[in-house]
Formats: structure tokens, C-alpha cells, sequence
């Protein structure tokens, strides 16, 4: 039976679930998309898109590396994106003073070429077909086994449990570094830890999504939620269902029509990022003029000047986070 | 022609390539658009599958899809103010999207051409120098040789831009269109580079080179030459190690050379620092004590 995809939601989800191989992707999916989302809200906030995305890469020469040594693959992953993620944060602060901008991306971006190079080199060497080099590159979300969706639930919760612990000391070294090293935070220390959850999550996304998607689920759903609002406890919260709908929309479209389920996701969140752009850029423009365009300039903290001089009931740790001197 | 056949055409095209892309990467890393640059060579990926998909010879697709993202995204910049760049998230946005549609072309691809699965994908990824004929060898030098005179011609002014936006604007320097006109050849580059180190590696080629030149020199002239002369030094000793030793992918060995002079220099420069460092407070405790 080919599934068919009717205008009856019920029946198009019974479809869906027919499948015990298709509840295995959309749990692997759910759980990689909650915890992208939530890495990712952060990513997004701290300016990291770019690390982010080096790091997805770091997990190619993981996986080649443990094919060419015998091992399960996602032990490559792990280990690869989290030496990786540690080489970044010790190339970005050197003795806690930050380097320039362009020699600093230099950086970034010569490991991710050396990562790929060094897994292509491995891949040579291991001599296997280049059916897997695909396999690696855009991820096999279909053959997801029950022991991998577990392997990605724990590294979620522990990645989340983390955020939640230190959530609030590293918005606030985001926010203003200077001003938090002065308050006694270690921001040094909260970088490269953060650095690190960031290389996990994508190291157990890389599995689902492959390598060079990775970073749709890691950047697009943060990335829409803060067009949307730039409110801390809303962001996250929307980042999470957003991250939700896109990956099982994606997924669901790519089971019923045969295409890839990547295609689907990167579309489906460039609509929706496009669309929240649109709005806002409408609304902004309406409410105050050019100004809220010069906004944008200051990176990634455009929001968090807004959510740290509302008090919130329900995320009174924004409301506690500094003015950022002078805004922007 | 010490080199015939198929090493000699690689050598021919890598060399080009390599200055090519030397000289570009040297902007690059100055405007902070490392990001733009890793951006546009997937979109290189996704141009030379989509032409693949459609039955075209892969570089038609290869320069018309990495010249018009590159606009695209100059466009997108150029919209937040003049001497603006597109935001890392817009960057990323548009970049993961074009990598979903190379998957899907992937896929068309596969599914219209069963046989030479995969190996168009790995070709593309991460190039295949030593795949080069004579001819397509001679024109990608040609455009090597044509981007880097056009970045020449439009260095000073671009340097002035890049470093000091305002001041560049106030002399009457067309800054937006310049920057447009860095991001064109900053496709065109994508594209060309796409055919020798591939599309992933490309970063490598623009990033490595530049960044060794700027920690060796400030002086920006200097930093462009030696900038492209590391790219050339790469290529070639890239080049020689995978005809040596045949396991080893040329763009893979290009890549690591250039790398590892980078961190043969940034070696060399932390420890003359320290030795700098050791000499002054000597120097200090001497005429204090």
C-alpha cells in the first residue's frame, strides 16, 4: 500500500504511524528538534551561527574516523564535535580577551575545512563506497533504530538540563561580556562549556539530519522565534514548537511524496523565517520608522534589550538581566 | 610544458585557482565575510547537482548559481544601509535552504541516472582536479586569471571600504557597489574553486592562506601578495602529495597544506611573541633593579 496524503487529517496520520521504522523517525526527529531548538535559541543569541555550523561539520571526519577504526559510528560523532567544539573556544579567547573579528572567523572556518579534509582523507583511506559518503552527508533519518532514539534522548536531556543550569549566567556573559567577567562570572569557562553542549547536540543531530543539515534545525527555528518575539521564556517556548512542527511536517511530507525529508524541512523554514522577517519588518516599520532596522547592527542582541526591561512573571530572570549600555 | 597529461593540467588550473582565490580570500577574511564565503560554496554544490539534475554541463550551473546567491545576499545587506553585510542568521537561512535543494536534486539525480551514483556528489563535494582535460583545464585558468585582474583593478578602493566604511562613502567611493561587486567575484571564485578543491573545501583555499598572510604582515599590498603565494604554495604541494601517494584526495592535501602553514606560522608567531615578551621584561627588571 502506498501512502497517500488526503485532505483527512486522522487518516493521514494513521497513515504515518503504520510504519514501526516511521514512529522511530518522528520520535528521533521530536527529540533532536527540541533540543536544536533550545541550543540553537542560544546560538542564535550569542552571534555563535557560524561555530555552529563548523561544528556540524566536525562530525564528518567523526564518523569517517570511526569507520576506518571499526567503531559505532555516533562514538565518532561525539568525540570529534566536542574536541572540535573545545579547538574553537580555545582559538576565539586567548587569556579571556577575545581577538579580532576576521582572524577569529579565519579560524573557525579553517577547522571546518580541515575537519572535512581530514574525514574525506579517512574516507579515501577506509576505501568504502560512496553510497555511505552520502549516508554521512544527508543523514538517514529513516533508519533510525529504537537503541539510537534513546542514545538521543539522553544526550537531549543532559544538553537541556545543562542550559537550564547555567542559562542564566551565559545570557548574561551574551549579553555584555565585559560587564559580566567584571561581576565575577567565568565567562571564559561558560563559552567553551557552551561550545561544547553545542558540539553534543550536533553531534546527535548529525545522526538524523547528516551532516550539512544540521544546521536547519539548529539555526531556523531560534532564528524565526526571534524574529518573533524578543521575549526570553515566549523565544524559547516557540523555538521548541517551531523546531517540533517543522521537523514532523517535514518528515510526514517527505513520507508521502518520496522526496528527500531535508528538502521539505530547509523549505518549510525558509517560508516561515521569510514570512517572520516580512511581518516584523511590516510592523516595525510601522511603529517606528527606519529605526528598528539600525537595531538589527548589534548581532544577535537586538531582542534582549527589550526582555531585560520587561518584568516577566513567569522568567524573572529576564527581567533581571542587564540594560545593555546604551542599546545600540 | 615540463607536465603533460593529466598532472599538467591540474597544475595549470590549480595554479590559477590558487592565486585566485588567495587574493579573494584575503578580503574575505578582512570584511568578515568568511561566512558569505562558506555559504556561497554550497551553493556551488547545489548549482552543479541542479545542472546535473537538468542534463547541463555542471559548470553552467556552477557559475549561474553561486553568481546570484552572491547578489542575492549583497542585496539583502545592502538593504540595511549602505556598507551593511547580511546578518550570520539571514546568511544561514538562505544556506540551509540551498542545501536542501541540493539534496533534492541529489535525489532527482540519483533516481534519473542509476550507475554513476554518488560519484557526481563526491566530484562536486570535494572536487577532482586531477579529472580535469586540457580544455576545461585552459578556460578555468582563464577565469582565474580574469578574477584575480578584476579584484586587482578593484583593490584600492575596496580596501579603503572594507577597512573604513564611512571615511569610503564621504571621498565618494561607491561602497555598496563595490561590495557588490567583491561578493560577484567572491561567487565566481566559489565556482571556479569548486572544480579543483570542491565545494566543501573551498573555505580551506580562502580562509587558510589569508589568514597566515594577515598574522604575517599588516601592510595590506604585502598581505594580498603573500596571501596568493601561500595559495600557490599550497596547491602545489598539494598536488605533488596526492600524485605521490595515490590514497591521498588532492583537495584534501591542498586543504591540510595550507592549514598546516598557517599553524606553522601562528606557531612561530606566539613564540617570538613570548620571546618579545621574555626580552622586554628583562629589559624592565634590568632598569628597575
Amino acid at each position: 500500500m502506498n501512502p497517500h496524503l488526503t485532505f483527512n487529517l486522522v487518516s493521514d496520520v494513521h497513515q504515518l504511524l503504520a510504519y514501526q521504522f516511521m514512529v522511530n523517525a518522528l520520535q528521533a526527529a521530536g527529540i533532536v528538534a527540541v533540543t536544536a531548538a533550545v541550543v540553537g535559541w542560544f546560538m542564535v543569541v550569542r552571534a555563535e551561527t557560524f561555530a555552529g555550523h563548523t561544528l556540524s561539520m566536525m562530525s564528518f571526519p567523526g564518523a569517517a574516523a570511526a569507520a576506518l577504526a571499526g567503531l559505532p559510528l555516533a562514538w565518532g560523532y561525539f568525540a570529534f564535535c566536542g574536541v572540535g567544539a573545545l579547538v574553537i573556544a580555545g582559538s576565539s579567547s586567548r587569556r579571556g580577551r577575545p581577538r579580532s573579528l576576521g582572524r577569529q572567523s579565519a579560524v573557525v572556518g579553517m577547522v571546518g575545512a580541515g575537519a572535512l579534509a581530514v574525514g574525506y582523507l579517512l574516507l579515501s583511506l577506509y576505501g568504502g563506497v560512496l553510497e555511505s559518503l552520502e549516508t554521512l552527508l544527508f543523514g538517514s533519518i529513516f533508519g533510525v533504530t529504537r537503541g539510537e532514539v534513546l542514545t538521543l534522548a539522553i544526550v537531549g536531556v543532559c544538553a537541556i538540563a545543562f542550559l537550564v543550569v547555567v542559562g542564566r549566567p551565559l545570557l548574561f556573559a551574551s549579553v555584555d561580556r565585559s560587564l559580566a567577567a567584571a561581576g565575577g562570572v567565568p565567562v571564559g569557562l561558560l563559552s567553551a562549556g557552551f561550545l561544547f553542549v553545542l558540539g553534543l547536540a550536533v553531534a546527535a543531530t548529525a545522526q538524523i539530519t547528516g551532516v550539512l543539515l544540521v544546521f536547519a534545525l539548529l539555526l531556523a527555528p531560534a532564528a524565526i522565534a526571534r524574529e518573533l518575539t524578543p521575549r526570553i521564556g515566549l523565544g524559547l517556548a516557540l523555538s521548541v514548537l517551531l523546531g517540533l512542527v517543522i521537523a514532523w511536517v517535514g518528515l510526514g511530507l517527505s513520507y508521502f511524496t518520496n522526496d528527500p525529508a531535508g528538502f521539505f524541512v530547509t523549505s518549510i523554514a525558509l517560508a516561515l523565517f521569510a514570512a517572520a522577517r516580512l511581518a516584523r519588518g511590516g510592523l516595525a516599520g510601522g511603529l517606528r520608522g527606519r529605526g528598528a532596522a539600525g537595531g538589527r547592527h548589534g548581532g544577535g542582541l537586538h531582542g534582549l534589550d527589550a526582555a531585560g526591561g520587561r518584568p516577566d512573571a513567569h522568567h524573572g530572570h529576564a527581567a533581571s538581566l542587564p540594560h545593555p549600555a546604551g542599546g545600540h | 610544458m615540463p607536465f603533460q597529461g593529466f598532472l599538467g593540467n591540474a597544475l595549470l588550473a590549480g595554479s590559477c585557482i590558487a592565486v585566485a582565490s588567495g587574493l579573494i580570500g584575503y578580503f574575505v577574511v578582512l570584511r568578515v565575510q568568511v561566512f558569505a564565503g562558506d555559504a556561497l560554496s554550497h551553493v556551488a554544490f547545489t548549482g552543479a547537482l541542479a545542472a546535473a539534475a537538468a542534463g547541463l554541463d555542471l559548470r553552467v550551473g556552477l557559475f549561474a548559481a553561486t553568481v546570484a546567491v552572491a547578489l542575492a545576499l549583497g542585496i539583502a545587506g545592502g538593504a540595511r544601509g549602505p556598507g551593511a553585510q547580511a546578518d550570520d542568521v539571514t546568511i544561514g537561512m538562505v544556506f540551509v535552504w540551498v542545501l536542501g535543494l541540493g539534496v533534492l536534486f541529489l535525489d532527482i539525480f540519483n533516481t534519473g541516472a542509476s550507475g554513476a551514483n554518488g560519484t557526481i556528489a563526491a566530484r562536486t563535494l570535494f572536487g577532482s582536479i586531477f579529472g580535469l582535460t586540457g580544455g576545461e583545464a585552459q578556460l578555468a585558468a582563464l577565469i582565474g586569471v580574469a578574477i584575480a585582474i578584476a579584484l586587482l583593478a578593484i583593490a584600492r578602493p575596496l580596501l579603503l571600504a572594507s577597512i573604513d566604511a564611512p571615511l569610503a562613502l564621504a571621498r565618494g567611493v561607491p561602497v555598496r557597489a563595490l561590495g557588490l561587486a567583491f561578493l560577484a567575484l567572491l561567487g565566481l571564485d566559489a565556482a571556479e574553486a569548486t572544480q579543483a578543491v570542491g565545494a566543501l573545501l573551498l573555505l580551506g583555499l580562502l580562509a587558510a592562506p589569508a589568514g597566515t598572510a594577515l598574522r604575517l604582515t599588516a601592510n595590506p599590498y604585502r598581505g594580498l601578495a603573500l596571501s596568493a603565494l601561500i595559495a600557490l604554495l599550497a596547491m602545489w604541494v598539494g598536488l605533488a602529495l596526492a600524485d605521490l601517494i595515490g590514497t591521498v584526495p588532492p583537495g584534501s592535501a591542498v586543504i591540510l597544506v595550507a592549514i598546516a602553514c598557517y599553524c606553522g606560522v601562528a606557531l612561530w608567531d606566539g613564540a617570538r611573541v613570548r620571546v618579545v615578551r621574555g626580552v622586554r621584561s628583562a629589559a624592565v627588571d634590568t632598569i628597575e633593579g
